[in-house]
């Protein structure tokens, strides 16, 4: 297999670069919604902490995972909206019959998120920081790992929701928006993982975001650096990624030989 | 005469037709270009198919829609694919774009496999097509710039202001493509269609939405890429362009070739006024054309 070209990469880069660049309705998704989740949950963390009988900062604890998670789902949306540009512009013929492989389209998508993500995060942090006090010096180094973890999954979800849409037809994008709510109970994200009921615990452990927050909980009570559970994750979010990447190309060969990828052009095939 | 038998028989006709000899060659069969651009076309001509599609099939479930068609496309030859709604035109278009994978059949383009070398043999062709247009939400010159890096063009920014030029694009270089006319998007298409200077073309209805005047423009630019060596497939419904542009046509029915010949002496030879009488027939009798 040929490595991607750097040349159509950027293209792909470029064609979303030019799309949030002259669209102030992209824009502003890429911070207002991150934005009010901070400003909402830093009012309703400072309201629990007065009072609080934990042991360590409900704010590092609560908005650190609200961040954290946000973060994952921003990362996993940069993927999607960025291929569902293209199936609103009916763009996959112009692609797809192109010399553009499948890995650079792939590649140029996760750059896209990893771009859009990034600005997410930083405005997140920010408003958490000036407003709230949030301060991530209680994870030290661990935040790498932990935002790397996050990263991997969400752009395995992220291509993963590209495949439904591309197998299933535009109309499926309902099914993916609804992914980061619908995992978020699994995840643990607000709370330990032995909170959840016996039989939600191993779709838990399956869940590299369980890990992270897991593990950032730990640190914030003072218990040792969870570093092979997080290594497991990191793992797990690489498998992941491997994972997804198979199933869009094999939701590609399908479209490709039923002609999907062609009728994306032509009509609504949903 | 079995099915495999009469595709034998359209394949060596199509042969015939892309190696042609004496009064049969695409030169004469055409409205005279100029000169020059006469010399360059036959020379052309005698070079090896920069289209070759053998033996294509495809079906869905029970549907065949492509039945073993087969055909050259030389250097320098506009070959046009006609036939009614749902002959298998656009299931044949997608196949040789590789967007759509055959069930059987090969596609070459300048002797390389679309099948094995997809990426390297995609870079040296291009398409346009009505129903594909370019993403509205970007500009003109973001679009040539997007698909030029795709198609890896060199001095990208001198061919852009080369094309926007010869387009007559140069005004809305920043205006998006979404708003523009459909003449101008599908003056877009062919500016897009040209970035990679490609050995083979293919175009479907390129000329639907435009006036005439933009019409005969866009015919002459297809006429002069020709001429410069390059082979087109081109579909369309308007026959008195086809008779005008192309050299051969290829009438498919029921997804295989039934008819194969020149434009200009194809109707008469079936007893037929007209290319658009002939289609007509193709399309309400073809059981009446079979073994023609």
């Amino acid at each position: 297999m040929r490595p991607p070209r750097p040349r159509r990469v950027a293209a792909i880069v470029l064609r979303h670069f030019y799309l949030v660049r002259g669209s102030l309705s992209r824009v502003f998704p890429l911070f207002v919604w991150v934005g009010i989740d901070m400003v909402l949950w830093g009012f309703i963390t400072r309201w629990l902490a007065t009072g609080s009988t934990f042991r360590f900062s409900l704010v590092t604890a609560l908005l650190g995972a609200v961040l954290l998670w946000d973060f994952e789902a921003r990362v996993m949306q940069g993927v999607t909206m960025a291929f569902f540009e293209d199936v609103w512009s009916r763009n996959f013929l112009n692609f797809f019959a192109s010399p553009l492989r499948l890995a650079e389209y792939l590649w140029g998508l996760v750059l896209s998120s990893i771009a859009t993500s990034a600005i997410g995060l930083v405005v997140m942090l920010l408003v958490a920081t000036a407003a709230f006090g949030l301060s991530f010096a209680a994870y030290g180094a661990l935040l790498v790992p932990f935002l790397l973890v996050l990263f991997l999954f969400g752009i395995a979800l992220g291509i993963t929701g590209a495949a439904v849409v591309l197998r299933l037809g535009p109309a499926a994008e309902w099914f993916i928006w609804p992914i980061p709510a619908v995992l978020s109970p699994f995840a643990c994200v607000f709370y330990p993982l032995a909170t959840l009921p016996a039989w939600m615990r191993p779709v838990a452990r399956v869940l590299p975001p369980s890990y992270v927050f897991e593990g950032m909980r730990g640190v914030l009570a003072g218990r040792s650096v969870p570093l092979a559970p997080l290594a497991g994750g990191a793992v797990l979010a690489a498998a992941y990624v491997v994972l997804a990447a198979w199933l869009f190309r094999t939701v590609h060969r399908y479209a490709v030989r039923t002609g999907l990828v062609a009728r994306y052009a032509a009509e609504s095939v949903s | 005469m079995t099915r495999s038998a009469r595709q034998h028989i359209i394949q060596a006709r199509g042969r015939r037709a892309s190696n042609p000899r004496g009064a049969r060659t695409p030169e004469k069969r055409r409205a005279e270009p100029h000169p020059q651009l006469r010399l360059a076309r036959v020379s052309a001509a005698r070079a090896p198919a920069v289209l070759a599609v053998s033996g294509l099939r495809k079906a869905y479930g029970s549907l065949v829609a492509v039945d073993g068609v087969g055909f050259d496309v030389a250097p320098g030859e506009i070959v046009g694919l006609l036939g009614p709604n749902g002959a298998g035109k656009t299931t044949t278009i997608n196949m040789v774009l590789g967007v759509l994978a055959p069930d059987a059949g090969s596609v070459r383009v300048e002797d390389r496999d679309l099948a094995s070398e997809r990426s390297e043999v995609l870079e040296h062709m291009n398409f346009a097509a009505v129903y594909s247009p370019l993403p509205g939400n970007l500009t003109v010159a973001q679009n040539l710039r997007v698909f030029g890096l795709i198609y890896g063009v060199r001095r990208l920014a001198e061919r852009i202001e080369a094309l926007l030029a010869e387009f007559d694009l140069a005004r809305f270089r920043n205006t998006k493509s979404g708003v523009l006319s459909s003449g101008e998007q599908t003056r877009l298409s062919l500016a897009k269609a040209m970035l990679n200077e490609p050995r083979l073309l293919l175009l479907d209805e390129p000329t639907a939405s435009l006036d005439p005047a933009a019409a005969r423009e866009m015919r002459a630019r297809i006429r002069a890429f020709a001429a410069r060596g390059g082979g087109v497939l081109w579909t369309s419904h308007n026959m008195h362009e086809v008779v005008e542009v192309c050299d051969r046509v290829l009438f498919l029915s029921r997804g295989h070739i039934l008819l194969e010949g020149d434009p200009r002496s194809l109707p008469g030879e079936h007893g037929k006024a007209s290319l658009e009488e002939l289609f007509i027939t193709v399309a309400r009798e073809p059981l009446s054309l079979e073994g023609a």
